[in-house]
């Protein structure tokens, strides 16, 4: 077995394990901290197929920012004491059905795929190469991202907003 | 002067059976290990293969513990002694650490053509490790001495004789041997991890950051976003450390430096988004070569729009590092110690390492992106003879024009620079922390980001208005230089008078 094969099963092992973590953990912040496992060893996972600025923007987006993000707003909503989840029963019964039927389509969609033979090594994409791409042949969907991206900060704006149209709080001040 | 001595260390450790039967095992074990060491040795050369291999590596493990266990008891029994020749010897230890440690992180870069990128990468976390310890420990002892200077004291004094060098190695000991708290009712498994959570991605900095062309870790061609991940990252270690130590002084802590960390991280993302737009790259070493022409190629100095976002990463680099003005995780006079109230002992020392880590990164990284990398201020094309030269060309090449050095000194610098500051301004309130990241640098950054686009849409390099741009650039930046040497000369002027009476006497404006 190659040293790539070791590190790839070691951070296999990671993934998987943080993931089980974050779904048995009772603790949210638990929750929070196998979170940043699973998805720090899928960065790694990243770096170690050559996909830098892939693994770079897991780390920075996901670890570094949205986690912040959610443990941020745990902290602020639950109590220090932290809160006790326990599934009931039929919400257990219907993510273990939902959980079932994804394991099969996934595991239909690996079998099925004629997986090419991998190349000697894997090429490493520049950065530059990918910003061209994004902006000359993949202009559209990027476009409709940043768009999506704008929708969704006015949502949050909206959200944010007092009761009402937020004239009490102006007037108080 | 009252000296701090190894009699006094020791003094009330030993009660006056415990040492002499401590030096009785020792010794006896330390025998029994040679004795164990012979015979294997005399197994060992009458086998052959693998049985040989396994003798050998079993006969040199008894032999160090032989030798561990009798030096111990030695040092025990001749305590005094040994103390004695250490504190003479100290000074001499500390350079060679400091000697071993950048032969350590040099090495790598002898390796870099035989591409065994496991020993590579080995030696270059260990490199890493040996220069973060190091430099911690300096900048901790450094920083009482300015704050000291400061306020009109002396700073440490006593340990290691010399204006207290070894104030931090004593830190240290100390540390390492204090009882390792847990706080009741915290979650103590989640506080145990939160100390390594926030030092592993400081430690993780140094791979991707150059110290020269060179002399990095991992040359990645996204460096510098895996710096500013890293430098993301370490929040989590912060926000899990005050979760978990159920307190509340701890947990505002760990708010305030989630809130402000991430709202810095915009005018941050920013102001480092100039230098790109200038270099068309995110990789650290081609960053640097751009600016090896001397200190008026520096990209602080080429146009205003790039002198503008050098100070504005220098100010979010301070909030990101929770420094002073911007020191609200810690603050000390309101909230203890902030996230670290409840650590002790090695915890509590992992979180001061991975700050000051992320104090030298940032200087280190303000130094790459604007202020000339690894190149003195000289332009690099005048001793580019020596680059290819005998080796003591070469090594002088390192020191005058370009080299590792460079770097460091000029993270230093930068990390100074913060230090003074910390020491200088007041703490602001959460709020103008937030009001002046949103209502200042935010529009302050965006604006220089977009004039420096349309700079390089209109302005061509060669022309007059570039020229005239890079010069009153550069003539600020000398300015400023020329300012702070004159600031540092009248201070070592007058380095013997108080504080009150120097302002009274000497300052403008009195």
């Amino acid at each position: 077995m190659s040293g790539e094969a070791v590190a790839f099963y070691l951070l296999a092992l990671l993934a998987a394990g943080s993931a089980l973590g974050c779904v048995f953990a009772r603790h949210i912040v638990r929750m929070a901290l196998c979170l940043l496992g699973a998805l720090g060893a899928v960065a790694l996972l990243y770096f170690l197929m050559a996909a830098n600025f892939l693994g770079v923007v897991q780390l920075i987006v996901y670890a570094g920012g949205t986690l912040v993000v959610i443990v941020f707003g745990v902290m602020l909503t639950s109590r220090t004491a932290g809160v006790q989840l326990r599934p009931k029963l039929i919400e257990a019964i219907g993510g273990a059905i939902v959980c079932l039927g994804l394991l099969a389509g996934l595991v239909t969609i690996l079998v099925r795929t004629a997986w090419p033979a991998a190349k000697a090594s894997p090429q490493a994409y520049d950065v530059a190469q990918l910003g061209n791409e994004l902006l000359s042949t993949y202009l559209v969907p990027f476009e409709l991202v940043s768009v999506l991206l704008l929708a969704v900060m006015i949502g949050a704006a909206y959200l944010a907003q007092p009761e009402g149209d937020g004239k009490a709080i102006r007037d108080k001040r | 002067m009252n000296t701090f001595t190894t009699e006094d260390a020791l003094r009330s450790r030993w009660s006056p059976d415990a040492k002499p039967r401590a030096v009785r095992w020792l010794a006896g074990l330390g025998v029994i290990a040679a004795v164990l060491t012979v015979v294997l040795w005399f197994l060992a050369s009458r086998l052959t293969g693998v049985g040989y291999v396994v003798g050998i590596i079993a006969t040199v493990a008894t032999l160090l513990g032989a030798v561990t266990f009798l030096g111990a008891a030695a040092v025990i029994q001749f305590s005094t002694l040994v103390g004695r020749l250490l504190f003479r010897l100290a000074f001499l230890i500390f350079l060679g650490g400091i000697g071993a440690t950048i032969v350590i992180a040099w090495i790598p870069a002898l390796l870099w053509p035989q591409k065994p990128l496991v020993v590579r990468d080995v030696l270059a976390v260990i490199g890493a490790v040996g220069f973060v310890s190091i430099f911690a420990s300096f900048a901790i002892w450094w920083e009482r001495k300015v704050a000291g200077r400061i306020q009109s004291r002396l700073g440490p004094m006593r340990v290691g004789g010399w204006h207290g060098w070894a104030q931090s190695m004593a830190d240290g000991l100390k540390l390492f041997q204090k009882e390792d708290l847990m706080p009741g009712g915290g979650d103590v498994s989640l506080f145990r991890m939160a100390a390594y959570v926030a030092f592993v991605p400081a430690l993780g900095l140094f791979i991707a950051l150059p110290f020269s062309v060179a002399w990095v870790g991992r040359d990645l061609d996204v460096g510098l976003i895996f710096i500013v991940a890293m430098f993301g990252l370490g929040v989590i270690g912060v926000l899990l450390g005050g979760w978990a130590s159920n307190n509340k002084w701890s947990m505002y802590g760990a708010m305030r430096e989630a809130c402000q960390v991430i709202s810095y991280e915009i005018p941050l993302g920013f102001s480092l988004l100039v230098p790109i737009m200038i270099a068309g790259t995110l990789r650290l070493t081609t960053i640097g070569e751009l600016q090896s022409g001397g200190f008026w190629t520096w990209l602080a100095f080429r146009n205003p729009c790039t002198l503008i976002a050098a100070i504005t990463f220098l100010i979010a680099t301070l909030a990101s590092c929770k420094r002073a003005p911007f020191d609200l995780p810690e603050a000390e006079s309101e909230l203890v110690a902030g996230y670290m109230t409840e650590y002790s002992g090695f915890r509590w020392a992992l979180f001061m390492f991975a700050e000051y880590a992320e104090m030298f990164a940032a200087g280190a990284l303000a130094a790459i992106l604007f202020f000339g990398a690894w190149h003195s201020p000289l332009p690099a094309s005048w001793g580019a003879a020596w680059a290819s030269g005998p080796l003591w060309q070469r090594a002088l090449h390192g020191v005058v024009f370009s080299g590792p050095l460079w770097l460091i000194f000029k993270g230093i610098f930068f990390v100074y620079v913060q230090i003074w500051l910390r020491w200088t301004l007041p703490r602001i309130r959460l709020d103008q922390v937030m009001h002046a990241c949103v209502q200042y640098m935010l529009p302050v950054t965006m604006v220089a980001l977009l004039a420096q686009t349309f700079w390089e849409l209109l302005v061509r390099d060669g022309s007059t208005l570039a020229f005239v741009a890079n010069v009153l650039c550069t003539a600020v930046g000398v300015v400023a230089f020329i300012g702070i040497i004159r600031f540092v000369v009248y201070g070592l002027r007058h380095r013997r008078q108080l504080v009150g009476t120097l302002a009274i006497e000497h300052l403008p404006g009195s």
